[in-house]
């Protein structure tokens, strides 16, 4: 309980993953706040995420026969 | 199950790359130097495109090159030959060339001749012919065609003359110190236009040709910007040449555009094009000009960007912002942004602004579509219809559908279910 009065009693420092737009909202109110420009793999598209994932294990295959 | 280790390959790509010194040597006669051209064949810009998807400026290129070539005697005439199916249309970068913006090439027309000497390699391409009214972007007055007569018969013999007389010219090193001066050698050639300038101007002066020729020919070099881009293209041709062809390579190779359609090619795809309609350009117009008026994306010249030039080191070129738009701030986070995608970085070429940093080298399919950042260029935009030229300069990254379809390409050929 101590903790959750702590966050909201205290000054909020925030790192903001993904949206631009929440980093700026949060800057222009003077939050301090880092923000990490990270998307979902492939951008969020499956048949590309799903492709991606076909080459991976391929190599993870090449990899292990290395290993052979 | 093919036994290929990407990283290790790519790895190995990237070396010969690294290796690659792209030397000026000559000035050739197309019909001469370039493999499989013939008398009626015209090279163009980017992946193959028939007469009938040809955009405005490239229809103009093309006519206006059918007209200097004596294959017509009129540009009513030139369009009909072009329609015609009498004459041939392929892409320069199948013919080990590239050539800006409309990139038409005939076999009567001057190209510099650059080679890879340990890779027994020739590349090739046009001479500029300035800014203003010009064929490669689509022009065809007789301006343009007296300026290209007197590039074949006095500028083209000139440089022959002047390049025979003199040692090769390293265009690798050449282009590292222009990157020292605030080029990136795609939209800004302002540094390495004069290095080269200072290269050439005692071996004109030591050729025969009369004083009147060599003055002309000084002052034209001199008083365009643009030269050297077209030997920054073709350097960066044939190093990256150098990378092509390699199985379980997934390094792009070539981004090129032909006004209609954007196209790469893939090391480890041999031959093949991928392709999406060429995006617009977003930048800054000139006075007059509206985005009614721009073509689409056209031109060879993001094969500067695909050895990691042009867009890739705009953090070399700060300068450059006020040609195609954005801030200093943006250049810079162009070229950070492009080490995410890319497997290394150029032994060769620094970027003094990144604590001399080597520039972004080898575009990794791979990586482009795990994270979903695009390759940034940067270029000139041409106006949609043949004859008007230059309307401004921007920035545009490829159609992500190109690296898409590569990818699905590559675990056909090599990783299928």
């Amino acid at each position: 309980m101590a903790a959750i009065h702590d966050l909201f009693t205290s000054p909020i420092k925030v790192i903001n993953v993904g949206l631009p737009s929440f980093h700026a909202d949060l800057k222009s109110q003077n939050v301090p706040v880092v923000h990490v420009n990270w998307q979902p793999p492939a951008g969020g598209n499956a048949r590309v995420a799903a492709l991606l994932d076909r080459v991976r294990r391929w190599q993870a295959q090449v990899r292990a026969g290395k290993k052979e | 199950m093919q036994r290929l280790d990407i990283a290790a390959i790519n790895r190995e790509a990237v070396q010969a790359i690294q290796k690659s010194q792209p030397v000026l040597t000559g000035v050739g006669i197309a019909g001469e130097v370039v493999p499989r051209m013939r008398r009626n064949l015209i090279l163009h810009a980017g992946p193959p495109i028939t007469w009938d998807r040809m955009c405005g400026p490239m229809r103009g290129a093309v006519m206006g090159a059918l007209v200097y070539e004596g294959l017509a005697k009129t540009i009513p005439e030139a369009e009909k030959l072009a329609a015609s199916g009498e004459i041939a249309f392929e892409p320069w970068h199948e013919h080990d060339g590239v050539g800006p913006m409309a990139g038409v090439a005939t076999a009567s027309m001057p190209v510099w001749i650059v080679e890879d000497k340990a890779a027994g390699r020739r590349t090739f391409c046009t001479l500029n012919e300035g800014l203003g009214k010009v064929l490669r972007y689509g022009a065809y007055s007789d301006e343009v065609l007296v300026r290209l007569r007197w590039m074949r018969d006095v500028l083209g013999p000139v440089l022959r003359e002047a390049l025979a007389g003199r040692p090769e010219i390293n265009l690798k090193a050449l282009i590292a110190q222009a990157l020292q001066m605030g080029d990136e050698v795609h939209n800004r050639n302002r540094a390495a236009t004069s290095l080269l300038f200072r290269e050439l101007a005692p071996a004109i002066l030591r050729t025969r040709a009369k004083t009147d020729d060599q003055v002309k020919v000084l002052e034209f070099l001199h008083a365009n910007d643009h030269t050297f881009l077209n030997l920054s293209m073709p350097a960066a041709k044939i190093m990256l040449q150098a990378a092509e062809w390699r199985e379980g390579c997934t390094l792009v190779t070539t981004m090129a555009r032909n006004g209609t359609d954007f196209g790469i090619r893939v090391a480890g795809l041999k031959d093949r094009w991928f392709t999406a309609p060429a995006g617009m350009v977003k930048g800054l117009l000139f006075p007059g000009f509206t985005d009614a008026d721009c073509n689409p994306d056209i031109g060879d010249s993001a094969i500067t960007e695909t050895v990691g030039l042009g867009g890739f080191s705009m953090a070399a070129a700060p300068a450059i912002v006020k040609f195609v738009g954005g801030t200093v701030a943006d250049a810079m986070t162009y070229t950070q942004t492009m080490y995410e995608i890319t497997t290394a970085e150029s032994e060769a070429f620094q970027i003094p602004t990144l604590d001399f940093r080597g520039s972004p080298l080898g575009i990794d399919l791979l990586k482009v579509c795990e994270t979903g950042i695009l390759p940034q260029i940067n270029t000139g935009i041409a106006h949609r219809e043949a004859g008007v030229g230059q309307v401004g300069a921007g920035l545009i990254k490829p159609p992500a559908k190109c690296f898409e379809d590569a990818l699905a390409a590559y675990v056909d050929a090599y990783c299928p279910e």
